[in-house]
């Protein structure tokens, strides 16, 4: 790690994960489906609940549908990544290890003005709450410092400490770029130099025409249906597996269906074709998955049962 | 006598709390303190985002040992009683002692509270204070149960007497109390020791805190005033902000930014909101201008470079920021040059409330009822409803959607844009107001049909579904929408029947909510009423009027029955309209407390016929005051009171009714004869001056009787022997009655 400037958005991103795996995270890969934001990762959402110590950082690239703007607005995408750190108990000095964080990427607190201004989390979605802060560094949200209250509807014992660092605007941020398109993705100086446009110009519209006009809603409302069902479905077949004889519950299929059903949620919202009060009763059926896939989880070993 | 300081470190606590947890900190532990036996001169409480700090000067070193002496049981006593006894005081049978009384020998029980130091009493009275903190929210960290705002870190709490400072033994949840602390968390990183309040306030201080809130405060706005006026510009005060940003810093800098050019079109609310809202800076005028052209934000640390790194980010946010404010603007100035019909049609899609449907409906009805009242206040029908369909327009706006607050001011700018008149674009502003007891009122006619008509649609169409105010419970700010109207009433001189009012809406609504179930005929029937309402003033009329309609044009008898949907209707209808009419009252009575005007006053008028026409019912209620203020009136109210006392027991002993009649030969007394005289005289000037809605002067005219009345109780016995004249006096002081009756309903005063 050198103490120059980083000069492209990997860097950024490799930075972070030198850091955090300095300071005894494991580094985790991104998960493998359509996730609204890093806090859906199984990493995230499962691993805070229970008594296990947990320390991980990730990658997460994330989806939202109704934040698609074609690739022409400077901040907006419809798909972005997040960098997840998670770690429980949350530690006595995990402001400065945030802080810490934010120099290993170039944000020199000596010249910046760093503040922790009141923001609570909520994940409506996921039963979840916590309380901490929107980090702003020069008046601009640099990252969500949650301590985690709630997951699942179950109270988190001991409580995990949660960073989420949006990177695209962080590294805009750091390296001076005004246009989320124009930012250098690897080494500007590298023969085959790439910005963030070159890389993701074309699906932000791809994708943008198929949020907002294309995707079929009456599959995606079949499809939140099944996601719905097999979920129950998977949660309530016996603990005792008849092959092996041993005891598996099934969280994490479970939970794979619950994140399938959020997603189909959000495309169907950014088609524009469920009304307010609907909007409440979609969430409250994704609610009640992650809630029963928590309550599954809980009873596994991963989830601190003995 | 030792001072004690105490301060609770802890991670950034939200600034909308600061200033009350500190005097949450100061008020809990002063409590436990005095409730332990420790008294203290003075205390003062501080508070920044990282710390509470609480200081106590002048504590007693420790608690009065307390001796209570109780009565117990005699000797001979049965044992169970002595049993009793020593359980409720802790003693054994030798520590009594056995004295003689009246009754025989008796046990006594000395209690002895021994004294405790302050030292072991603040440490109780601090973790009762932590772990039963009143946080708005509070949460858990790490592996540990103690709740606090954020994660707690350390805790100062030590008593300072001339000979050093002591720390006080407490340790809660592994937090053990000490003296030390830290300063700034950039500026000043590492530990700091402190021996009282004084030493620690100026060891912050070179640590780069300023600990007290209201010196942060002042030190912002002064600097921000001053490095505005260089340029010739004033900074938008704003009190709400100053005192958030203060809970943001411990060491305020201030710094003053540019808006970039091209965002210096957009209107001033908006810049303004978009600033506060999302970044938290404060807006700079240029005073001969009005237009906003700088911000000025505030930093928590210096730094080399004098803030230039940090305003150039600040100022990169905002460009941002106002990007998008620009991006909302520009697409809604779109729309509003086009006639707004985009929005209007939205609002046909956007639910209210579930029960009244959506807000396009109720723009409706809002325009409706602004037409019939615009020829009450002076504004022109036409107007009126155009203003009415376009006042809630900018709701379909992007720039309201991002900005709830700019409501109306967006709706006024909008409906400029869209060429309508000025009265029209005010009243898309001014039809929300007044919000508050002390808030604009609406003054020009337009904007006052569409505001009357708003709030009253409001309250008629919550009355209709039964959801009115309860106790505290007021989720639309119903109380809010009457007392609107109230102040827009006697505020403008306006001269406008409520009753009229309520049952139009209340008919508009009852149509809305039922077209879909009810029969044909009744629906048809209900249509009809809207139409003669307008003639008709009240709804009993109406409903009589288009039942004549109906029976004329099918040449029938057209009979409601009771029972049926519509006999129902006319039942419950006009209760239902009663009741809204009785709860303008309430908050008349709520709005004129404070003016002093007394509810049974107000009562006294409210029976009065026309009691829907707030103006004349003030005006009423304001005169009738001010007489029984007087000698005269206190006097008058008094003889009427008797008078009608003595009649009242004399129609029910007699089972008659004494109500005509009075004859001036059937009176013996002078007094008497005076009497019948001073009535007639009075009748003449009352019923003048009511028909003038001279209330003073019907009071002046009621306030001559008092002599009168006076002397003919002083002088004659109403219940004599002589039927005849005991007749006629009854007869004459129904006369009294009837005669200031006609002011107002006396015997709904008290006193």
């Amino acid at each position: 790690m050198s103490d120059s400037k980083p000069r492209s958005f990997q860097d950024i991103i490799l930075r972070l994960q030198n850091y955090w795996a300095a300071k005894g995270c494991a580094v985790l890969q991104p998960y493998d489906m359509e996730v609204g934001a890093g806090t859906f990762h199984p990493a995230t959402t499962l691993r805070a609940l229970g008594s296990n110590a947990w320390a991980a950082a990730y990658v997460q690239p994330s989806r939202r549908p109704t934040d698609g703007r074609y690739g022409e607005n400077p901040n907006r995408l419809q798909h972005y990544y997040q960098y997840q750190v998670l770690i429980k108990p949350s530690p006595p000095d995990l402001q400065e290890l945030y802080l810490g964080s934010l120099k290993a990427i170039g944000i020199d607190a000596d010249l910046h003005d760093i503040r922790f201004v009141e923001d609570d989390w909520e994940s409506p979605t996921l039963g979840a709450w916590g309380l901490g802060w929107e980090v702003w560094c020069d008046g601009m949200e640099v990252s969500q410092f949650t301590y985690f209250q709630q997951v699942g509807g179950h109270d988190c014992k001991p409580v995990s400490g949660e960073l989420t660092y949006g990177l695209e605007r962080l590294a805009m941020y750091v390296l001076g770029v005004d246009h989320v398109m124009d930012m250098p993705f690897n080494d500007p100086d590298a023969p085959i130099a790439l910005t963030y446009g070159d890389v993701f110009r074309q699906t932000e519209a791809e994708y943008s025409r198929f949020n907002f006009d294309v995707a079929n809603t009456d599959i995606l409302l079949k499809h939140f249906e099944e996601a719905e069902q097999e979920c129950e479905a998977i949660l309530s077949h016996p603990i005792d597996d008849p092959k092996t004889g041993k005891k598996i519950i099934m969280a994490h299929p479970a939970y794979d269906q619950c994140i399938k059903a959020s997603h189909l949620f959000n495309l169907l919202d950014a088609r524009g074709v469920i009304s307010v009060t609907e909007r409440q009763a979609y969430i409250g059926r994704v609610r009640a998955l992650a809630k029963r896939c928590a309550d599954a989880f809980v009873q596994t070993e991963a989830g601190g049962a003995a | 006598m030792p001072d004690l300081l105490i301060e609770l470190f802890s991670e950034e606590i939200p600034a909308r709390m600061q200033g009350k947890a500190a005097e949450d900190l100061k008020k809990l532990m002063t409590d436990a303190l005095v409730e332990a036996g420790l008294t203290y001169q003075s205390a003062g409480a501080f508070s920044t985002p990282r710390r509470l700090c609480l200081t106590v000067e002048g504590l007693t070193e420790e608690s009065p040992t307390l001796r209570e002496e109780r009565k117990g049981p005699r000797t001979d006593a049965p044992e169970k009683a002595l049993e009793g006894f020593l359980r409720a005081t802790g003693l054994s049978k030798d520590q009594l002692e056995v004295r003689d009384d009246k009754k025989g020998q008796v046990y006594f029980a000395t209690i002895t509270k021994e004294g405790r130091k302050a030292p072991e009493i603040v440490a109780e009275a601090l973790e009762g204070a932590i772990r039963n903190f009143p946080w708005p929210k509070s949460m858990r960290w790490g592996a540990g149960s103690l709740r606090w705002v954020r994660p707690l870190h350390s805790i100062i709490c030590i008593l300072t007497r001339e000979d050093g400072a002591e720390v006080v033994p407490l340790s809660i949840d592994g937090i053990t109390a000490g003296n030390t602390t830290q300063g700034h968390r950039f500026m000043a990183p590492g530990e700091i020791r402190v021996s009282s309040f004084d030493d620690y306030a100026a060891k912050l201080k070179k640590a780069h805190v300023v600990l007290d809130a209201a010196e942060r405060a002042e030190h912002i706005w002064h600097d921000a005033t001053n490095m505005a006026f260089a340029q010739g510009l004033e900074v938008v005060e704003d009190r709400g902000l100053l005192a958030e940003v203060s809970g943001l810093v411990e060491w305020p800098v201030v710094l003053m930014g540019e808006i970039g050019a091209a965002f210096l079109g957009l209107p001033a609310e908006v810049l303004q909101t978009s600033m506060r809202e999302h970044q938290k800076f404060f807006s700079v005028r240029d005073p001969k201008t009005r237009k906003i052209v700088k911000f000025i934000t505030v930093a928590n640390r210096e730094t080399a470079d004098q803030g230039a790194t940090i305003l150039a980010g600040n100022q990169k946010v905002l460009s941002a920021r106002l990007s998008d404010a620009k991006f909302f603007w520009e697409n809604d100035l779109r729309i509003a040059k086009a006639g707004m019909q985009a929005w209007l049609d939205k609002l046909d899609n956007v639910t209210f409330h579930n029960a009244l449907g959506t807000q396009g409906a109720r723009v409706g009805r809002i325009a409706d009822l602004a037409e019939t009242i615009a020829p009450l206040v002076g504004a022109d029908a036409a107007t009126a409803r155009k203003a009415a369909e376009v006042a809630k327009a900018d709701l379909a706006s992007e720039m309201v959607y991002e900005f709830p607050e700019l409501q109306g001011i967006m709706g006024r700018y909008y409906a400029a844009e869209a060429g309508l008149s000025a009265d029209i674009a005010e009243a898309a502003e001014m039809h929300y107001k007044p919000l508050g007891p002390s808030d604009d009122l609406p003054q020009n006619p337009v904007s006052i049909a569409v505001s009357m008509a708003d709030k009253m649609d409001t309250l008629t169409g919550f009355w209709a579904i039964d959801e009115k105010p309860t106790g505290s419970k007021d989720p639309y700010a119903l109380r809010r929408a009457a007392l609107g109207i109230i102040r827009t009433v006697l505020g403008n001189d306006l001269r406008v029947r409520l009753e009229r009012l309520i049952d139009t809406q209340m008919l508009a609504h009852t149509v809305a909510l039922n077209t879909d179930t009810v029969a044909e005929r009744d629906a048809y029937f209900l249509t009809q009423m809207v139409d003669e309402i307008a003639d008709h003033g009240v709804f009993g009329a109406a409903f009589h009027a288009v039942a004549d309609k109906l029976a004329k044009d099918k040449d029938q008898a057209f009979e409601v029955e009771e029972g049926t949907w519509l006999g129902n209707l006319r039942a419950s209808l006009p209760q239902v309209s009663a009741d809204l009419l009785a709860f303008f009252h309430d908050r008349l009575k709520v709005h004129l407390r404070d003016e002093g005007l007394r509810h049974d006053v107000i009562d006294a008028c409210v029976a009065m016929p026309g009691n829907d026409d707030l103006l004349l019912l003030v005006n009423r209620a304001r005169a009738l005051g001010a007489f029984l203020a007087t000698e005269d009136g206190d006097n008058l109210l008094q003889g009427f009171k008797r008078a009608n006392n003595i009649l009242t027991q004399a129609e029910e002993k007699d089972g008659v009714e004494y109500r005509f009649g009075a004859d001036i030969k059937f009176a013996e007394d002078a007094s008497e004869t005076a009497l019948f005289d001073a009535l007639d005289t009075a009748r003449g000037v009352i019923s003048g001056a009511l028909q003038d809605e001279d209330f003073a002067t019907a009071m002046g005219a009621m306030a001559a009787l008092r002599a009168p009345i006076d002397a003919f109780f002083e002088a004659v016995q109403v219940n004599t022997d002589n039927e005849i004249v005991r007749r006629n006096r009854l007869n004459l002081l129904h006369r009294i009655r009837e005669t200031c009756l006609q002011v107002a309903d006396l015997t709904r005063v008290e006193g």
